[in-house]
């Protein structure tokens, strides 16, 4: 078996300029043809490869400075979110979830009705499972006063948080009669819905008392969380040690 | 009539149940972004530890398990979230606070008058501008300049909810009983993170506040004027 050595001092030094070049040069193809190779560089006044910006960033170039970044574009709307759990509680299906993802807040009345039969069948469910007519269960005036058409139509067609800049925020404080000033990290929004749509007039129609479902809170709150922090007031993520 | 009105009622719970993949508070979100890095979880807004200033808080992609998901979680560079303010009541938005990551970083443009309004967006780059470097779950870093602060990265999910029990319920399987006592219930949320962008911004720069929007629909009364804020993420085309 013969050994096969570089010995020319030329080549040594060639090899090395390749590997110099190499450092700064990134080779892409993208190409269907699959035999063109395009030539990358920190100095060609085009954002490519995995640049932040022209010229610039990512594995290969300088970081970035403010002016060199590009935020050109068109976005468009893929979620939304403002009231907390209007698209859990209410979002019959896919389909309906999907097209409340890209509607305009200003534009949701045609979502009313269809909230309004959801409510409904959750308490045709109830009806079914008590073995009482479903005409006769029906959504009871809540706490608030609202009526069914009411209650669905704030639910879908104002579908925003409302933050009061004067006075506590607080989604629902009965303490101090407060309602939608706001949303805390702390505040049980889905208990404050649930009471909404299944607790009549004083809050207690459906509250696991007196042979009648548990439909007003999920039982569950803050658990173990601190919600006391300064900003940005949520908790160091969990890790695994 | 009775059993039409029963296989409706099925079919519909059915459709929701075949919907459902991931779970999160607006969490159950539909397939199109579901798992999605435009998937927005959640959305709290209150007032800060100073108390003329508001706080907004996106959780998004949330559902991080602790360790290896949560490390290898990103902000996509395509995805720009918004924070949307309407300040005269109609639910059109007159301000917007935008966060796009680049690099390293979120990038802020606002509290500015967006160029344009409803389902489409461009950054607003000509407005006022701040970065706050993304955390991780080693470090956390913040932004504190004129009178704002910044924060991206991962977070502890702050939502609480027995979802499991309300799936059953949705479908059926938890009639007639509902719900369970606090001593059975299970938080599905209680051991995960989420990514979050938390902003805090002076009232200030938000504009006067319309009359509260239940006040003057007439659904309640004695509310302090409100703004009307939401969050929306859009993807570039």
């Amino acid at each position: 078996m013969k050994n096969y050595k570089i010995k020319s001092y030329k080549s040594n030094v060639f090899f090395v300029f390749i590997l110099i070049t190499l450092i700064f040069i990134q080779c892409k193809d993208d190409d269907d043809n699959g035999n063109v190779i395009e030539l990358i560089s920190c100095d060609d006044g085009i954002q490519n490869g995995d640049e932040d910006g022209i010229d610039c960033g990512g594995s290969l170039c300088l970081p970035c400075q403010d002016n060199q970044l590009n935020f050109d574009g068109n976005f468009v709307q893929e979620d939304i979110a403002g009231r907390p759990g209007v698209n859990i509680i209410f979002g019959i299906t896919d389909l309906s979830k999907n097209n409340f993802n890209v509607s305009e807040v200003a534009n949701r009345i045609i979502f009313q009705e269809d909230f309004q039969e959801v409510i409904e069948s959750y308490y045709d469910i109830y009806a079914i499972s008590l073995d009482i007519p479903t005409d006769d269960l029906n959504y009871e005036n809540n706490i608030l006063n609202w009526n069914a058409e009411t209650f669905t139509t704030i639910m879908s067609n104002y579908d925003a948080l409302q933050v009061a800049p004067d006075g506590p925020t607080t989604y629902y404080n009965a303490t101090n009669n407060l309602v939608f000033t706001g949303r805390n990290l702390s505040d049980d929004v889905m208990d404050f819905t649930l009471k909404l749509m299944f607790g009549g007039g004083d809050g207690t129609r459906f509250d696991g008392n007196n042979d009648t479902p548990q439909l007003t809170t999920d039982g569950v709150g803050l658990g173990d969380r601190d919600f006391t922090l300064s900003f940005p007031y949520l908790e160091a993520p969990l890790t695994l040690e | 009539m009775k059993k039409r009105k029963l296989f409706t009622v099925i079919g519909v719970f059915s459709l929701l149940l075949l919907s459902l993949t991931f779970m999160s508070l607006d969490h159950v979100d539909a397939t199109n972004v579901t798992g999605t890095s435009s998937d927005i979880a959640d959305f709290y807004a209150f007032e800060g530890d100073n108390p003329d200033n508001t706080v907004f808080v996106a959780t998004i992609q949330g559902i991080l398990s602790p360790g290896g998901i949560t490390e290898n979680a990103v902000f996509d560079e395509d995805v720009l979230i918004e924070f949307n303010i309407d300040n005269t009541g109609d639910f059109v938005e007159d301000l917007v606070i935008q966060a796009i990551k680049r690099g390293d970083s979120i990038y802020f443009f606002g509290p500015a008058i967006p160029n344009q309004t409803g389902l489409e967006s461009g950054v607003l780059t000509s407005a006022a501008s701040h970065l706050v470097q993304i955390s991780s779950t080693q470090e956390t870093f913040i932004t504190n300049e004129d009178g704002m602060s910044f924060f991206a990265g991962p977070r502890r999910e702050p939502s609480y909810f027995d979802f499991n029990r309300f799936i059953d319920i949705s479908n059926g399987d938890a009639a007639p009983a509902g719900f369970y006592p606090p001593e059975e219930s299970t938080d599905f949320f209680l051991d995960l993170n989420t990514l979050a962008i938390v902003v805090e911004v002076p009232n200030t720069l938000l504009g006067n506040a319309p009359p509260h929007i239940l006040e003057s629909q007439g659904a309640i009364s004695g509310l302090p004027p409100a703004y009307n804020v939401w969050v929306s993420s859009k993807r570039k085309e």
